[in-house]
């Protein structure tokens, strides 16, 4: 178990601190006016958008936080999370038949292979206030991951369709005439979660240990923090990858192994 | 002639594709067993859609298309395209060896099978540990011939084997569909070439526009103007 501990007053910047924040969204404003970047709206519109709805997530969350509410309740919010993010793949990924069923199985098991092993093993209590914010990162990341996977498994096949018939000709079931470039796919999906595991802490401060440094944490808890939820990250890519590649090639395939007609997705 | 004794049989075969487009459209042909069958036509008349079916790369939108009989409905798909091996016009050679190539086909296949299907194909048996993708273009032809072969096909669909290689590379191809004609591999053979149709081929079979316009032997090709030129060249 981490122990996390932070003071009240290091952590609370109230809306005082936002609205001084948002002088720099004015100058960015500025910027675009003198520039005729033509960004002014679309500035004020995300900035208004996100405000309401962090605010609106800050209140969701208290409610969820509250010790006499049961934590079945985030668990429900953790499997709308899951719905949702398997409809966002959906949406970005490409026409892909039948892709939510498949996408909902990916994340949901990324999901509860990470969240099982935290909870499970005891490295966080299983609270509201641990379990939403890691579902969070545990679904969203691999979500991130899926959408390439399933990008890059139509774009490989629909490529190298010359190869891919060529072994099907010869009496190859599509398991294998397709197994060289699902690898493909696969590491292409993947390689972008571990470039930013090799990088953590050089290049950028991850968002886990960020926020509980400016919480007030001991850099070190932060940091083994940190380490825990990305190696579950790491994991939870891997099993919504390898999920979506294998789940998307047997869709492109028919039973008699015919790699169906494809557009490439432009991703 | 009895649907038994045809290699393949079309009924009513029509191809459409998903955007609606009529690829092959009221097709009724048989392609005789034993003889050489060149399919002729501009580009987009459907041939390789017709060669296609026969090894069930694609389906018929509907009708009905049959080997020795048997609708392919009814037959393994993989043990269908091990009998009926398929040749693309592009070479499309595997990464690795030659060797390996060989092995996609048949992963048994010892070193000395192996040979004897490469000098099948007029390729030096030197050549096996050499990588697939340093080949020529005649070579890797052949050696995607040598492939189908490892199947032990008793049919090859070649569809415009020869278009994307140079002359002598196209001759050796041409030689070697004589040497598969008698070891008993009967061919289907797409082709642009006028001349190579008559020399290759003793059953035309002429396409445009998606339906088939003449099927008959060589001679009534040549008598209905079908073939141009190629006099037994």
């Amino acid at each position: 178990m981490v122990a996390v501990t932070a003071t009240q007053e290091a952590v609370a910047i109230g809306w005082q601190g936002v609205a001084i924040s948002l002088l720099l969204v004015v100058l960015a404003v500025v910027v675009s006016w003198r520039r005729q970047l033509a960004l002014e709206r679309p500035l004020v519109e995300a900035t208004l958008r996100s405000l309401a709805q962090l605010v609106a997530v800050g209140y969701g969350l208290r409610v969820l936080f509250d010790p006499d509410l049961s934590v079945l309740w985030s668990v429900g919010w953790v499997v709308f999370m899951v719905l949702f993010a398997a409809w966002t793949i959906d949406r970005r990924a490409g026409r892909v038949d039948g892709l939510v069923p498949l996408a909902t199985l990916a994340t949901g098991l990324a999901a509860l292979v990470t969240l099982g092993t935290v909870f499970g093993l005891g490295i966080f209590p299983f609270e509201a206030r641990y379990l939403v914010p890691l579902a969070g990162m545990m679904i969203g990341n691999p979500m991130k991951s899926g959408v390439l996977s399933v990008r890059r498994t139509v774009d490989e096949l629909a490529e190298q369709r010359p190869a891919v018939e060529a072994r099907v000709a010869l009496g190859q079931p599509w398991q294998e005439a397709a197994r060289p470039f699902l690898r493909r796919a696969l590491r292409d999906a993947l390689t972008p979660q571990v470039e930013t595991t090799r990088a953590v802490g050089l290049v950028f401060l991850p968002g886990a240990m960020t926020g509980l440094i400016l919480a007030g944490v001991d850099p070190l808890d932060a940091v083994l923090v940190q380490a825990a939820i990305m190696f579950l990250i790491l994991g939870g890519v891997a099993v919504t990858s390898l999920v979506l590649v294998t789940g998307t090639a047997r869709r492109l395939f028919t039973d008699d192994d015919r790699l169906v007609a494809l557009a490439r997705t432009g991703g | 002639m009895t649907a038994g004794s045809d290699l393949f049989t079309f009924e009513g075969v029509e191809v459409v594709t998903p955007d609606g487009t009529t690829i092959l459209r009221d097709v009724d042909l048989a392609i005789p067993a034993d003889r050489t069958t060149v399919v002729v036509g501009p580009s987009g008349a459907g041939k390789s859609t017709l060669l296609r079916l026969c090894n069930r790369l694609e389906v018929p939108t509907s009708g009905t298309v049959r080997f020795r009989g048997a609708p392919l409905d009814d037959l393994d798909p993989r043990a269908h395209r091990r009998r009926v091996g398929m040749v693309f016009q592009r070479p499309t050679t595997f990464p690795g060896s030659v060797g390996d190539n060989l092995l996609v086909a048949d992963p048994t296949a010892d070193h000395d099978r192996q040979h004897d299907v490469l000098s099948a194909v007029g390729l030096d048996g030197g050549l096996h540990d050499r990588e697939a993708d340093a080949l020529s273009g005649g070579e890797a032809q052949r050696l995607c011939i040598a492939r189908a072969l490892l199947t032990g096909p008793e049919v090859l669909l070649l569809d415009e084997p020869t278009s994307a290689l140079d002359e002598e590379a196209r001759d050796e191809v041409e030689a070697l569909g004589d040497r598969l004609r008698e070891r008993g591999v009967t061919l289907v053979w797409i082709t642009h070439d006028q001349a190579q149709a008559a020399r290759q081929g003793d059953h035309v079979v002429a396409m445009a526009q998606g339906r088939v316009v003449f099927s008959g032997p060589v001679d009534e090709a040549r008598t209905a103007g079908v073939l141009r030129g190629g006099e037994g060249s």
